[in-house]
């Protein structure tokens, strides 16, 4: 397969759209966990439970929810390859807790890649929605009106006093996890990222790597998201999020502004560095090409290269993951073989956008 | 530092347990860990996962319960009618086996809430449009009659006269729908 038309497939919408606050804020994510009523739990259900499950979303699907929205596909996990499924987690589709039961579990995905909804993860549905951009408000619609959807012929296992039941009482009340991607290289470069993180977890949320729970965060890349489900409204969990995350726009907009202004030319320096790494090297491993990738990112936000489109973080982020490198290369990759595919990956994608932006 | 378990790993992991007040430090390899559970390990990687460490919140719960002199005694065996899972079950897993099991379990659940939702226990969010059709009627009934209260202190009667006809209009609704007919 030719690169252009690879990466034409391997790219949701969401990821080379332009939004707002986008040279900081990659993406907007809500999810809302919902369980049927009179139905186990996921986490304790029979394989004639899930099945049924399964089937109610299915008929429920078979109609159009809203033209804004269209028709909604139903992915049956089983059904995918290995590499297929693994491409779906690190496009962040699906979590990868999804893909351990395949034979009870299910996906709907929308023609741009925007929703996805998870069936029989932890809970029934994980109605998803993603968008480009700091948009959290405009993200609570889409996943609202989803839900509203879902739940005209399907009822809730609802309580009045805890809201939504979720398996996790984690989870319980709004079932809303709301979250956004940021790339933070001047306030980690500055050093402010360890008095920031308390800080944000004072406020009842949470900072994480990339990939959720328990992983780095590769390539100066966070994801902050809320932690308190309960007692809160829909509403205010989405504007206290959206005001922290704002803030954390301006700081590291002046921590970027403060190395421009003190350290330029060290700046400029790690910058075209990195540039040089990523565009002449014939083996390289995830970290550094993270690491490099998010240098490259910076260096176009601040004017220093000019000649990359600035989606090239999101597209690179997806691009060099095993999954995808593998998808690529059009079967599997020992590791060693991953690092010298995925530097030939960037090279060529480098030269790909130079040529086609000059 | 060796682990002390294996005494033959070095010991990557270093942390401070507290049960009922006594502190015990632990020095342990990974593998050692694992094996014995004792970190919330996620399988998945390094780090800690939330609902593993939550399962750790409730352990405590339950010990602190068992050290009140025995106030719930059969709690630890109590099983949901629906799922059939323990309180025992919960508490290792982190995760309820259905909707039952709230209803189940609710003695217990007040502080497990406050302390995953800092102090909250109560939904305020949102209540779906069917089948909380008449939830919404009786939150907006409730709060009209607390409006209704402050008018009456107040002694604003004529804003009060207002709100109660709301209230009364919305009772009707309400006992309407509870009766089943459509309104």
């Amino acid at each position: 397969m030719s690169l252009e038309k690879f990466v034409e497939n391997a790219l949701s919408s969401w990821m080379s759209a332009e939004g707002p606050e986008i040279d900081i804020v990659l993406s907007s994510r809500i999810r809302l966990a919902r369980n049927f009523k009179d139905f186990t739990f996921p986490t304790s259900f029979s394989n004639e439970e899930a099945k049924k499950i399964i089937e109610l979303v299915k008929k429920r699907i078979e109609e159009e929810v809203t033209p804004e929205i269209g028709k909604l596909e139903l992915l049956e996990i089983d059904q995918l390859q290995p590499l297929e499924k693994r491409v779906l987690v690190e496009k962040h589709l699906i979590s990868p807790h999804l893909v351990e039961d395949s034979a009870k579990s299910a996906c709907l995905l929308s023609e741009n890649e925007e929703i996805s909804i998870m069936i029989n993860e932890e809970d029934h549905l994980r109605i998803q929605c993603l968008m480009s951009g700091l948009q959290l408000k405009e993200t609570l619609k889409i996943a609202n009106v989803l839900d509203d959807w879902i739940e005209e012929s399907i009822d809730y296992a609802y309580d009045e006093e805890r809201g939504y039941l979720t398996s996790c009482p984690t989870n319980v009340g709004t079932g809303l996890r709301a979250s956004v991607m940021m790339h933070l290289p001047g306030l980690v470069l500055t050093q402010q990222m360890n008095n920031i993180i308390p800080a944000i977890n004072q406020l009842g949320l949470v900072v994480r790597g990339i990939y959720g729970e328990g992983s780095q965060a590769l390539g100066n890349i966070f994801q902050i998201s809320n932690q308190i489900t309960l007692g809160k409204s829909e509403r205010d969990i989405v504007e206290d999020l959206t005001s922290v995350v704002q803030q954390i726009i301006a700081q590291e907009r002046s921590a970027r502004d403060a190395l421009a202004r003190t350290s330029h030319i060290q700046l400029e320096d790690r910058i075209f560095r990195s540039y040089g790494i990523l565009s002449n090297a014939r083996i390289i491993e995830t970290k550094e090409a993270a690491t490099c990738i998010s240098d490259v990112r910076l260096g176009i936000d601040l004017g220093y290269i000019k000649n990359i489109s600035k989606s090239i973080l999101n597209e690179l982020m997806i691009l060099t993951q095993s999954g995808f490198l593998q998808k690529y290369a059009g079967g599997p990759l020992r590791p060693h073989e991953r690092d010298i595919r995925r530097a030939a990956l960037i090279r060529e994608r480098l030269n790909f956008t130079e040529h086609s932006s000059s | 530092m060796i682990c002390q378990e294996c005494h033959q790993r070095p010991a990557t992991l270093h942390f401070t347990k507290i049960i009922n007040g006594i502190k015990t430090e632990v020095m342990i390899c990974e593998k050692c860990a694992q094996e014995k559970g004792e970190m919330f390990m996620d399988a998945g990687g390094p780090g800690f996962s939330i609902n593993n460490l939550l399962a750790g919140l409730l352990n405590m719960e339950s010990n602190i319960q068992q050290t009140k002199a025995n106030a719930f005694p059969k709690t630890e065996e109590r099983r949901c009618p629906h799922c059939h899972r323990s309180y025992k079950e919960f508490v290792h897993i982190g995760k309820f086996g259905c909707a039952e099991c709230y209803k189940t379990f609710n003695e217990q659940l007040n502080p497990i809430l406050k302390r995953v939702h800092s102090g909250n226990t109560a939904h305020i969010g949102k209540i779906p449009k069917r089948i909380g059709g008449t939830i919404y009627l009786r939150k907006q009934i409730l709060d009209l009659k607390e409006v209704l209260k402050v008018h009456i202190d107040q002694e604003e009667f004529e804003k009060a006269a207002e709100v109660r006809d709301k209230v009364r209009s919305l009772e009707k609704r309400y006992e309407a729908q509870e009766g089943g007919e459509e309104l």
